[in-house]
């Protein structure tokens, strides 16, 4: 079975295009209904900032270039209590100065898309395509309990797609949605199609900042000086939280029925992989590929199936093994789990992964 | 002749308002304690002379003070 | 007493009716009533959105009947942005003590200004952080003792006050940048009046207010509030001098 498209929008009528995918992602969620954009230049992907400066002036929307990270998630935060969709895009460090707004978004419910196009890491790092940031993006980032819903395209349609939907998930439980690419995603060009442009409607947010004509005020706060009354929001959150776990798990899986290693990778690092594992395949090995498409809520419970029936596993990450812990979690190390990454910004080539694949197989020379 | 009211027991006894009242001391700090613990300040004009300027309502950072003023009326030669 | 007399002074719409958490004597209560009394007087309660720091009023919105958000610290100026450019209609305000605004904040307050945004910042300057118990802030007088300048600030070691409305009124996006105080009731007139053109300014879109009150921290300066008065009028008010610091042509022809 060839990788599906699990998620995404169905019945696109547009034609195929081919756009570089920072590009993709600003028009993606311009076709979302994205009514205001905030953000900051910061290689790899810029591009977005420059294409939603052309565009959303062009149709009336609010793009403002903030002053830093900082400003830019904080003028989201703004917009999105109003109840406008709002959005931002950076990489890695711009993410990091990002935190501290996503934690007050996250603990007063407001809704906004959030694409982190990842680079090399930590501190300055570079500026190629990484996956340093999983655990930032997974485990919450901020200070205080809480995981954003976590998406992880590995194409730019599924980045497209994802991001369109992200919005719908962000308004569904009122909470920021985070999309994680990398510098590949947002730099290589591919066909994409795009559903019809759509005009930001403005669904019944009772509790946005509209002003309080015919109504008691609103008033959006992530202060709750009384601890009780933090618990009790707190655990408002975890419902959310608890929701999305049960609704919003997805992955795709490829070549599984009689795998005995099964390659686990996710993003740009799962691309590469099913190329890898294609060719193993050919040669005769019995190797399939999980690829998790939410990344919080990870796939713990269908990792943990594939774990009954595989014989080793082998995470592959552009990182130092973030999702790997995830991956530990699932299946209790019930089986030998190898790990093949690449850090610093290096992108690993198919032969690597397939000469892991061979070396696990006992095949390999 | 005007007045003022005071909301005794939102007075934090800051006594800012006695320090503008153009009648020298119209406002007072009392000499009993509200129920925040604090002295509040109390209206004592027993020659009416308060002119309902609302200065020390002005300056009053709780809003505590409510200002009723009636126009003097022309003083009549007897 | 008979209540027939003409009702001239009471508490406005605008402002909620409830106690406040400020200490006895802070001029932070004589603000939030002028400010309610502006939006009473231009009938805008209903479309007006307030954003509070981080800071003694912190709980601003617990003060205000209008729509209001609590930004995170520094950032209310950013917020503000977000919320102007979606919602142009809305009257937006920013309420902001020193250290939100003139330390955490700077850069989100500098180019907000620099960017011309139609909102207006209210900033109340007492020289101190007053939530976190008195430490030395971003406009602490040179020699003034705080909890983390105990020996008084040194300007050697810690830097010069930093004189908010000279500064952003280099910007060419700010149209009303004023200093005012309220430590007597002239003061507390002309205040009020700043308060309103400012909030006309942004009515009329034309570009970035800011009105800076000199105000004062009786507990943290550790005085009585009468005292605090006198500080603001003599020690505070020699440092940061009332008066206009930039007022846009278009705004003097504002009704």
């Amino acid at each position: 079975m060839v990788g599906t498209r699990l998620s995404g929008w169905k019945g696109y009528r547009t034609m195929k295009i081919l756009m570089k995918g920072n590009e993709a992602i600003a028009e993606a969620a311009i076709r979302a209904g994205c009514e205001a954009y905030f953000g900051y230049p910061i290689t790899p992907q810029t591009e977005v900032l420059e294409y939603m400066a052309r565009r959303m002036t062009e149709l009336g929307r609010a793009f403002v270039q903030a002053e830093s990270e900082v400003g830019a998630i904080n003028m989201v935060y703004g917009a999105a209590c109003t109840g406008a969709r709002a959005m931002t895009t950076t990489s890695s460090p711009g993410y990091s100065l990002m935190q501290e707004g996503i934690s007050y978004m996250a603990m007063s419910f407001v809704p906004c898309v959030i694409v982190n196009i990842m680079r090399g890491g930590p501190g300055l790092g570079n500026i190629q395509p990484s996956q340093g940031d999983y655990f930032q993006m997974t485990k919450g980032g901020g200070h205080g309990d809480y995981h954003l819903l976590s998406l992880a395209p590995s194409t730019v349609q599924e980045t497209v797609d994802l991001i369109i939907e992200a919005f719908d998930l962000a308004d569904k439980y009122r909470q920021p949605v985070t999309v994680i690419a990398d510098g590949l995603i947002g730099q290589i060009m591919e066909p994409v199609e795009f559903p019809d442009l759509k005009e930001p409607q403005r669904p019944e947010r009772p509790w946005a900042l509209t002003g309080a004509k015919g109504r008691k005020k609103n008033v959006i706060t992530s202060l709750f000086l009384d601890a009780h009354e933090l618990e009790r929001e707190n655990l408002k959150l975890q419902a959310i939280i608890a929701q999305i776990k049960a609704n919003e798990v997805r992955y795709a899986e490829y070549w599984l029925d009689g795998a005995e290693i099964v390659v686990i990778a996710y993003g740009t690092a799962g691309r590469i992989a099913q190329t890898a594992v294609k060719r193993a395949r050919e040669q005769g090995i019995a190797v399939g590929l999980f690829r998790p498409i939410s990344v919080f809520p990870f796939p713990y419970d269908r990792l943990r199936e594939i774990a009954e029936t595989a014989q080793q596993l082998l995470v592959v990450e552009m990182s130092a093994g973030q999702m790997l812990e995830d991956v530990r979690l699932a299946t209790c190390n019930r089986v030998p789990i190898s790990f093949y990454g690449r850090m610093g910004g290096v992108v690993p080539l198919p032969e690597e992964i397939l000469d892991k694949i061979k070396g696990l197989a006992g095949t390999g020379s | 002749m005007s007045y003022i009211v005071i909301d005794e027991d939102r007075c934090k006894g800051c006594e800012l308002c006695t320090t503008v009242c153009p009648q020298g001391d119209l406002v007072q700090m009392a000499g009993h304690f509200n129920v925040k613990g604090y002295r509040p300040s109390v209206f004592v004009d027993p020659e009416g002379r308060c002119t309902g300027c609302t200065l020390c309502a002005m300056m009053c950072p709780d809003t505590v003070i409510t200002v009723y003023r009636t126009a003097r009326k022309k003083k009549t030669v007897e | 007493m008979s209540e027939d007399g003409e009702l001239v002074f009471r508490r406005p719409a605008a402002l909620s009716d409830v106690v406040t958490h400020y200490c006895p004597g802070c001029m932070h209560g004589i603000v939030h009533r002028l400010i309610a009394e502006v939006i009473d007087e231009l009938g805008i309660r209903e479309r007006t959105v307030g954003i509070a720091p981080v800071g003694c009023s912190v709980l601003a919105y617990h003060y205000f009947e209008c729509d209001f958000a609590e930004a995170a610290h520094g950032r209310a100026p950013a917020m503000a942005t977000g919320i102007k450019r979606t919602h142009p209609e809305l009257v937006v305000f920013t309420y902001q003590g020193d250290g939100d605004l003139a330390s955490i904040g700077t850069n989100e307050l500098i180019h907000a200004a620099a960017r011309g945004e139609n909102i207006t910042v209210v900033f109340i300057n007492n020289a101190v952080y007053g939530m976190t118990g008195g430490q030395m802030a971003p406009t602490t007088l040179p020699g003034m003792v705080t909890t983390s300048s105990p020996y008084g600030r040194d300007v050697k070691r810690q830097g010069y006050p930093v004189r908010v409305c000279e500064l952003v009124s280099q910007l060419d996006g700010t149209a009303y940048i004023v200093r005012r105080s309220a430590y007597k009731p002239a003061e507390i007139r002309k205040l009020r009046q700043a308060l309103k053109i400012a909030f006309q300014v942004q009515m009329a879109e034309l570009g970035f207010s800011l009105v800076e009150v000199v105000s004062n921290c009786p507990t943290n300066w550790g005085m009585t509030p009468k005292e605090s008065l006198r500080f603001v009028e003599e020690r505070m008010i020699a440092y940061y001098p009332l008066g206009d610091y930039r007022v846009r042509d278009e705004v003097k022809t504002l009704k």
